[in-house]
């Protein structure tokens, strides 16, 4: 017979849950794992709330198994560390993104890849190696194997740094693979949510020219003067956008809606890449002249593996990149899922898990 | 008036109108000017773009037009300036006779992609006159968009190297697929794909042709090389080799389902569209990211790297296999083509069958 949440591992823990699609998430009392030679156990002291949790909190992409504890932007501070764990000790601080377990086996796993692993664990609405749900971050602790814990480096502040985790790896590393770091190139980045600021940020970084790509021009002077943005383009100004077709080496598209590619395709350059890293719920239309004409790629790309996610946290520690975030309670989470549906944040949501989250 | 326009006279075969139909054309070719070469038209291949042009399928045709850029021949004069060749030599030209010179592209020997690149055929040329392609029997080409046929290359089969051959052959190259051991998928088995089936296997590649077509199997495996056959529909088959090729040619350029090749894709893979379907496709973005998977596009080739393609072929002795056909048998060739019925090229035996009408 199956067991309860509760029951399931020897460890009483806590969090918010939702239980259907309505995605309303409420408290929920569940437990961890025994904390065994290869773990780490985080005390949760912040996570953030990525677009991802608002999806499968409300099943958008079909494949949510409620209960479902959200959260995949964890930082907090090791409160045990197994036997075989070296390179963590308690007190450290440390951070969860969206992996806790891989094969270790395959490929991809061989290759500092683990995000690729046809067995790949997420940290929430996956079922872990010992065949138990794994439950997120909106909750006040975690139990996850070293090989997925990350360091968390000592100047980043640990509640704008947490999305990091999600956010940051999800753009850092598209911009490597796809070749995106020669200073001085051209870089477009489409929607300006939790993905697109961080991107403007990793993006100026590099020393690349930015240019924000955006539906509305509300964004525009904060993109400008304080995200560093270099230009600011309106979808809907067909003569700006005539201007600027041709322009940009690359895109880096983090709508998450349905959206048409043509014009952002016009955008690039002869042999210019379009990175889609959004995960719209339906198919896009993508014409396919300017592909062969122009010798332009879409391609697509999903965080990022566990050495990679390091070299990023460390990478945004050396240029004091962190998210621009709204710190919330947790029992605030419904309206601000409310408002993340409506794009209504500067950029990303942070619980402060560690201050309010009380049984 | 077309006739008038230039100072030597040229034959060819033309279409009028949306029909498509050919007929003998009389037009003239400019003077060998500096930098020029002339040369008679031995043989030309019939691509599919010179079907979409005559029937104005892309919407851009200006009539009257005379197809052809899969063109070899013989040089029968130079101009004062070209030092790359001489009388006598063989030859050949494919889609492009002009570029600007002067941009990031060309500098890079990507003419191909340089914006204000000259077309063979249907294109306005640098003096402003509108350029005409090898269903003629002479041609006049600025040097830099001639290629040399290598000797021991035979001119009628080399001709389709200079679209199809460079089509295949510089995403091949481009995406990283030319890597011996690579898994490579080549969808559609027509004029590209036979072609690309046999760089591939030249360049070291395990390659599986994916096609609609059962009956082209046996010919696939047994006379192109290829290690592998799908079909398409079946999907046993496609569920067989899911996750299985490090990189695919889509040669189709009729609507088709990109899902199913995606997921014939390793991750990191890359779906290679060289045929052009005119509405766009479906593009599923799951699949993408989850394999960090690629769908770009690619278009010819710059000059340097299609003398490359044609050296290649002749190491390897790679060439196309045509049908060899007399000129008057151009507008039922065009009928055979638009039902795929070849195998795998028509290429028009200009020298000996075109003549001019007095």
């Amino acid at each position: 017979m199956a067991k309860s949440p509760e029951g399931e591992h020897p460890h009483k823990a806590f969090g918010w849950a939702a239980r259907d699609p309505s995605g309303a998430l409420s408290p929920f009392h569940f437990s961890r794992r025994e904390n065994g030679d290869e773990d780490v156990t985080v005390k949760i002291l912040y996570c953030g709330v990525c677009h991802s949790d608002l999806h499968t909190a409300k099943n958008e992409w079909g494949f949510t198994n409620y209960p479902v504890v959200p959260g995949h932007e964890i930082v907090g501070v090791a409160t045990k560390v197994g036997n075989n764990v070296e390179k963590f000790k308690v007190g450290d601080k440390v951070g969860v993104g969206v992996l806790v377990g891989s094969c270790k086996r395959c490929e991809p796993c061989q290759q500092d890849l683990e995000n690729y692993c046809p067995k790949v664990t997420l940290t929430y609405n996956s079922i872990g190696q010992d065949g138990t749900k794994t439950y997120g971050g909106y909750s006040d602790m975690i139990v996850v194997d070293q090989r997925y814990v990350l360091r968390f480096p000592d100047n980043l502040p640990l509640d704008a740094g947490a999305p990091l985790l999600c956010a940051g790896i999800t753009v850092y590393s598209p911009m490597k693979y796809y070749g995106m770091t020669e200073a001085g190139k051209h870089l477009g980045v489409a929607g300006l949510g939790g993905l697109g600021h961080v991107a403007v940020k990793i993006g100026k970084a590099f020393g690349l020219k930015v240019t924000v790509i955006s539906s509305s021009s509300k964004k525009e002077s904060e993109a400008i003067n304080k995200l560093g943005a270099d230009s600011f383009l309106v979808t809907s100004d067909p003569a700006k956008m005539k201007a600027a077709m041709g322009t940009m080496d690359f895109i880096i598209d983090t709508i998450s809606a349905v959206h048409p590619l043509l014009p952002l395709l016009s955008l690039l350059k002869m042999n210019g890449k379009l990175v889609t890293v959004g995960l719209p719920d339906k198919p896009l239309e993508l014409p396919i002249f300017p592909l062969v004409v122009g010798r332009k790629l879409v391609g697509g790309s999903d965080i990022g593996g566990m050495k990679e996610t390091q070299e990023m946290l460390d990478f945004c520690a050396k240029h004091n990149i962190a998210a621009d975030i709204e710190l919330i309670r947790m029992e605030d989470i419904n309206t601000a899922m409310e408002r993340l549906a409506k794009s209504d944040v500067r950029y990303r949501f942070v619980i402060d898990v560690g201050n309010s989250l009380s049984q | 008036m077309s006739s008038a326009e230039h100072p030597r006279k040229a034959f060819g075969w033309a279409a009028r109108d949306a029909s498509g139909v050919l007929s003998p054309f009389n037009f003239s070719r400019r003077a060998t000017g500096e930098k020029d070469v002339a040369f008679k038209v031995l043989y030309c291949g019939i691509c599919h773009s010179d079907l979409h042009m005559v029937k104005n399928e892309w919407g851009h045709t200006v009539y009257p037009v005379v197809p052809g850029h899969e063109i070899v021949g013989e040089v029968t004069e130079v101009g004062s300036n070209v030092t790359k060749f001489k009388v006598g030599d063989r030859v050949g030209v494919g889609c492009m006779v002009g570029s600007c010179h002067s941009c990031d592209n060309c500098a890079n020997n990507v003419e191909n992609y340089c914006p204000k690149m000259i077309l063979t055929y249907g294109s306005k040329y640098h003096d402003g006159t509108m350029t005409y392609g090898g269903y003629s029997d002479t041609m006049v080409v600025e040097e830099h968009f001639i290629v040399r046929i290598p000797d021991n290359l035979p001119l009628d089969a080399a001709a389709p190297l200079l679209c199809a051959g460079i089509t295949v052959f510089s995403p091949l190259r481009y995406y990283g697929l030319d890597r011996p051991g690579a898994h490579v998928g080549v969808v559609g088995l027509g004029g590209l794909g036979h072609v690309a089936v046999k760089f591939a296997k030249a360049m070291g590649a395990k390659v599986t042709v994916i096609s609609t077509s059962p009956n082209k199997k046996n010919e696939a495996i047994e006379s192109l090389g290829a290690d592998a056959f799908l079909i398409s529909r079946n999907q046993d088959e496609l569920e067989g080799a899911m996750g299985t090729m490090d990189g695919i040619i889509d040669t189709v350029s009729a609507h088709h389902p990109l899902l199913p090749l995606i997921g014939l894709l390793k991750s990191h893979g890359k779906l290679v569209l060289v045929g052009a379907p005119e509405k766009p496709l479906e593009l599923p973005v799951f699949p993408l990211l989850l394999g960090r998977k690629l769908v770009g596009g690619s278009c010819i080739g710059g000059m340097k790297e299609t003398q490359e393609m044609v050296d290649f072929a002749a190491k390897h002795n790679i060439t196309a296999d045509i049908e060899v056909i007399p000129i008057d048998y151009v507008n039922t060739a065009m009928g055979r083509l638009l039902k795929a019925d070849v195998k795998y090229r028509f290429v028009i035996d200009i020298a000996n069958t075109m003549k001019a009408s007095s």
